[in-house]
């Protein structure tokens, strides 16, 4: 589904992704994992298009995405996080959520000054959807809250509630458990899981958290100073030497 | 001399057109987060270009609309090659336009008469009513400002504000969510600056007599103060905002001060103060932006 090909990323003389091609099969939850500063995050960057690539290539579903600006590839039906929240502050957790269903009627300007029926029936759906994601995440009541008064955690699960909000196909995951209570952690996972059983989606995740990762993904893919050293199932990576070395053996 | 109820009357006049400048600026920085400072400068092509017309015999109505249209696709100019970029590109190239519009005023004399100004604008006049006295222009202003406020409302309250306010917050999370915020920052800009030629419109065809000194830079960073003390993203604060800062000025001038002291400097050094305290202590502004809620709305009560 999504294929990264020799990707290579140069900040300056620095090498932060170093040939790097893996590709990710439809309906899996793939993971990507290294120490820090390995490169995880510049790869998120590098698909979505926030970033240029040196040389080499992305592509989903056999259309090429490098060198699209961001806003085309999240069109594909890409989402993603961020690693460090990035949540509208001044706008409360429902007009997160809102600002994301994609094909709005709305944000025609004249349509959405007039309110035609076609945008408040988009709207009410719109709400529906987001209320469910809202009590999967136990945050029902704070629906009108600003979110710059939410705690990291629940600033956290509102991105990743908006992120769903776009209806994507893929979902890139940058840490989302960080910061977040352990209890909350595996209703979060449970629900990815189901999200990847029942609707079919795609998961990239990079995380920190070994059990996490562990647990969760089908396949990893273990970077290390940007370059990949080690691919597979859970198990085998956590038994290659070349990753006990750069990573597990601490 | 004016008598007391006229000079209510012009005070008021000067408010809508004011207000009209203020929410046309919170449009775009208030609520889209864009820095214009070149707001003054659209507001004199508005007032120039139907001045223009109208002394060369076009009707107000449609030398306004002229005024409108050119203040906006300057706009449009100047954000093709800045709202592309992300950082403060455009606050750089609208302070360029300032000076460059003041400069065009000012010097271009077969057209604008230069620092002479331009006389004898002739009164608005639309639908068979020649608005002659500042009463019959106080019923146009607060119809144009009502209209105005009205257009920015609706758009605030879409989904198109929505995203607008999201450009604010963070532009890159915008477009991670598949929207072109350039499309939306680009009808930001000329909406609000077209609003701007509209005041300037109103302000030639009122005073009937227009020169560069009204144009200049200052005024932006008053409309900017007004924004701020209003509560920026805060329409009806912005308005707010406006009654409280013209009165204040305009009440200025009928303080007697020492002769070592220059009024439009006290003016000057007075708001500066101002902006500083109201940015400090007053962040949000008087009246805080509107928050939209959703409790209640029908597609949240179904759960």
């Amino acid at each position: 589904m999504l294929r990264i090909d020799k990707l290579t990323k140069d900040f300056g003389g620095l090498r932060a992704v170093n040939d790097c091609s893996f590709e990710v099969p439809e309906g899996m939850i793939f993971g990507l994992i290294g120490p820090n500063g390995s490169g995880k995050t510049t790869v998120f960057n590098l698909i979505t298009g926030f970033l240029l690539p040196t040389s080499g290539r992305v592509s989903y579903r056999d259309q090429e995405l490098t060198g699209l600006p961001p806003y085309m590839i999240a069109q594909h039906g890409i989402a993603r996080t961020f690693q460090l929240v990035r949540v509208f502050r001044r706008m409360t957790v429902m007009e997160n959520l809102l600002i994301a269903p994609q094909h709005q009627a709305g944000e025609n300007l004249l349509l959405g000054m007039l309110q035609v029926p076609r945008v408040r029936r988009q709207e009410r759906e719109a709400i529906k959807r987001a209320m469910k994601l809202l009590a999967v995440m136990g945050m029902e009541g704070l629906t009108d809250e600003y979110c710059g008064n939410l705690s990291y955690a629940e600033q956290k699960m509102v991105e990743l509630a908006r992120a769903l909000m776009t209806d994507p196909d893929l979902v890139l995951l940058d840490e989302p458990t960080s910061g977040i209570n352990p209890s909350l952690i595996n209703q979060i996972l449970d629900y990815i899981r189901k999200l990847r059983d029942e609707q079919g989606k795609t998961f990239l995740v990079v995380e920190h958290d070994m059990r996490v990762i562990m647990n969760l993904c089908d396949r990893i893919a273990v970077l290390n100073y940007g370059e990949k050293i080690a691919e597979g199932t859970p198990d085998e990576v956590s038994n290659a030497p070349e990753v006990i070395d750069a990573y597990l053996g601490v | 001399m004016f008598s007391e109820l006229s000079l209510v009357v012009h005070l008021l006049v000067i408010i809508t057109i004011y207000g009209i400048l203020a929410i046309a600026l919170n449009l775009i920085m208030g609520v889209t987060g864009l820095f214009n400072i070149g707001h003054a400068a659209f507001y004199g092509i508005g007032a120039y270009t139907s001045a223009l017309l109208a002394k060369a015999g076009v009707p107000w109505f449609y030398a306004m609309l002229v005024g409108v249209f050119l203040a906006g696709f300057i706009a449009f100019v100047i954000g093709i090659p800045t709202l592309r970029l992300v950082g403060d590109y455009l606050a750089v190239v609208t302070l360029g336009l300032g000076e460059i519009a003041r400069a065009v005023f000012k010097n271009w004399l077969s057209l604008t008469r230069g620092p002479m100004g331009l006389p004898g604008i002739p009164h608005a006049s639309l639908l068979g009513v020649k608005f002659d006295t500042a009463e019959k222009f106080l019923l146009l202003g607060a119809i144009s400002l009502l209209l105005v406020y009205i257009i920015a409302e609706r758009l605030l309250h879409s989904p198109f504000g929505r995203v607008l306010k999201g450009i604010r917050e963070d532009e890159a999370a915008v477009q991670a969510l598949g929207k072109s915020t350039y499309r939306f920052k680009m009808w930001a800009l000329v909406i609000g600056s077209g609003m701007a030629g509209l005041a300037g419109s109103l302000f030639a065809h009122y005073i009937t007599f227009i020169d560069p000194s009204s144009f200049v830079m200052w005024l932006t960073f008053f409309i900017f103060l007004i924004i701020m003390l209003g509560g920026p993203g805060n329409n009806l604060g912005a308005i707010v905002a406006t009654v409280v800062f013209v009165s204040l000025r305009e009440g200025l001038r009928f303080v007697s001060l020492p002769e070592w002291l220059n009024p439009a400097a006290l003016q000057q050094l007075l708001f500066g103060v101002l902006l500083i305290i109201v940015t400090i202590f007053m962040p949000r502004g008087l009246i805080p932006e509107h928050k939209i809620t959703y409790r209640g709305h029908p597609g949240h009560a179904e759960n």
